[in-house]
């Protein structure tokens, strides 16, 4: 039978450089026709590329893109797995032209890469659209980045085209696996039972890891072997769609039914109508069985009508958030701790809402209000640290707080230590709908 | 029927996930005849009360009975969501360990199947 491989060694900008070495080893090993793709975009991480770029018109790519590529790139072109990404991210040109200068830096023949072009719509003359898509409400914002979620189609021409490397910026997540599925298997782009079924083995995949055992490890209930050295997923997808989840042997982690549900589900709202640019698809009758130690087998997944309209990310300047930070131990550390809280939200009670948190004691569970914080009844004794952050459309107002948290050190409460700070511009995001027409994507080989 | 009260987490495991200011949390029965209690128990209502801390607007529960999971659905209940938020945990990883200790009833002869070391039960679980 036809089997395609696709390995994944990215689940986002930040995760393991090492991770390709093995899953690499593993599609060679397996030999036949294989793909490595690296998912490394996140709703905040097309600005934070869009930022760098406007320091460094060559910047704007994944930053760990050499450290990613360059122990497996070798490998990749000699055994012809080819690579496909979204790591190109605010300047998918440069990350290719990054990529050829690798190759020569390696004494390898420059690979033949394609450029995904066509998602970036900050320019001025996408902003008439943007303004009348709802739900923006754009008004005066400083806009960093707009991006389209774009889909498979081009990546499935430019790998027709022979790239070896397919260099995208916002390429969806489980589009990174259809593209290289529909070239492969000469899948038609309006086939939408195999698009919906590649779609939900891609987002198996996005995530690297979360699949394969990592983020699934709750020890004593949920164990995970090898957490130090987890293998990352590897699919077989045959023609019609359905696939296997797998990862290389001798990695540490697990891939088994509760691993692949967890993961199925993962940032799924209605389970019928998951909606990408290439497909809606519906995994209300999927079904996961376990065919061996680490491998299962996805079936029952169905497609229908791809979306009309493209969603699109759009990222703004939103001012600052400060935190700071302290400590408090032992006998009355809860009550310390609140009061200190108290302090300051007197002091600052002209910059806006201030966050109070109590780590080890009530923090991430909590609200931004402190409802929960303040239904938390203190404890007797403990080991807690005060948290207060806030966000402040002024620098200065904003780096009061850091000021007024530093001040505790002598102004008390009794047995404050570890004042930690820190001040950073935030950026916030909306999302609308734009009418696919007016987001015209084309790929072009690197000359 | 002879009940006892145990933190979901013994029936069933899950994970939260994020998009703009909506959190879902998957709830996946440890073996399928968990399943028909987690319909009957762990609802709609139950979680917006576990959640309404946090003001949520709306809470939608949908049945993966292939799957023997549910998939809740909570909108407006991460701050504005992971740019606005702020939480240390601004995209809501760690709700799902807030679900999952939820307290559930469940049958004493299915309780020798139940996930976990029964030592390490909440101080919640009772019997009756």
């Amino acid at each position: 039978m036809d089997v395609l491989r696709i390995g994944c060694a990215a689940g986002f900008s930040g995760d393991r450089t090492d991770a390709a070495i093995g899953v690499v080893d593993a599609l060679v090993a397996a030999g036949g026709p294989a793909f490595l793709i690296f998912e490394t975009l996140a709703e905040r991480t097309l600005a934070l590329a869009q930022l760098a770029r406007r320091k460094d018109p060559d910047g704007g790519y994944e930053p760990l893109l050499v450290d990613m590529l360059r122990p497996v790139l070798a490998r990749c072109l000699r055994h012809d797995i080819r690579i496909v990404s979204n790591f190109g991210a605010a300047n998918p040109e440069g990350a290719a032209r990054r990529i050829r200068a690798l190759a020569l830096e390696l004494g390898l023949p420059a690979p033949v890469i394609a450029v995904i072009h066509g998602d970036d719509v900050s320019g001025l003359e996408h902003r008439a659209a943007l303004e009348a898509a709802p739900p923006t409400s754009l008004d005066a914002r400083t806009i960093v980045s707009a991006n389209a979620y774009i889909g498979a189609e081009a990546v499935a021409r430019a790998l027709e085209a022979g790239a070896q490397v397919v260099v995208g910026g916002r390429l969806a997540d489980p589009s990174l696996t259809v593209g290289p599925a529909m070239a492969h298997f000469g899948w038609r782009a309006d086939d939408w039972d195999r698009l919906g079924r590649a779609t939900m083995v891609g987002h198996l995949l996005e995530c690297g890891a979360q699949v394969s055992g990592g983020y699934y490890a709750d020890p004593g209930l949920k164990d995970v072997p090898g957490m130090a050295r987890l293998g990352y997923p590897i699919t077989e997808i045959a023609d019609d769609g359905t696939a296997i989840i797998t990862k290389p042997a001798g990695s540490g982690g697990r891939v088994d039914a509760h691993t692949v549900k967890e993961q199925l589900l993962y940032e799924i709202h209605d389970p019928t109508a998951y909606l990408t640019p290439d497909v809606v698809a519906d995994i209300g009758d999927a079904e996961v069985d376990e065919l061996a130690a680490d491998r299962v087998r996805l079936t029952g997944v169905r497609g229908h009508r791809r979306p009309d309209t493209l969603k699109v990310n759009i990222c703004f300047e939103s001012g600052w958030q400060a935190e700071g930070e302290i400590s408090y131990a032992g006998a009355r550390a809860d009550a310390r701790a609140r009061l200190a809280a108290e302090t300051i939200r007197q002091r600052m009670a002209d910059a806006g809402r201030l966050r109070v948190d109590l780590i080890g004691s009530c923090s991430v569970f909590g609200d931004d209000d402190g409802h929960l914080l303040a239904a938390t009844g203190a404890r007797a004794s403990g080991d807690v640290r005060m948290r207060v952050a806030l966000r402040h459309s002024d620098r200065e107002e904003a780096q009061r707080l850091e000021r007024e948290v530093l001040a505790l050190y002598c102004c008390g409460p009794a047995g404050g230590g570890g004042v930690r700070t820190s001040l950073r511009p935030t950026l916030g995001t909306r999302s609308c709908l734009l009418p696919r027409e007016l987001v015209p994507i084309r790929f072009e080989l690197l000359d | 029927m002879p009940t006892r009260s145990v933190p979901l987490w013994r029936l069933a495991h899950g994970r939260s996930g994020d998009k703009g200011n909506r959190s879902n949390i998957s709830v996946i029965a440890w073996e399928p005849a968990f399943f028909p209690l987690l319909v009957e128990q762990v609802d709609e209502a139950a979680v917006l009360r576990l959640f309404a801390f946090r003001r949520p607007t709306a809470v939608t529960r949908y049945l993966l009975p292939k799957l023997h999971a549910l998939n809740f659905v909570i909108d407006n209940v991460l701050d504005g969501g992971v740019n606005d938020s702020l939480n240390l945990d601004s995209h809501g990883k760690s709700l799902s360990f807030l679900l999952l200790d939820l307290p559930v009833r469940v049958p004493t002869e299915l309780a020798p199947r139940l996930r976990g070391p029964d030592a390490s039960t909440t101080s919640k679980e009772t019997t009756r």
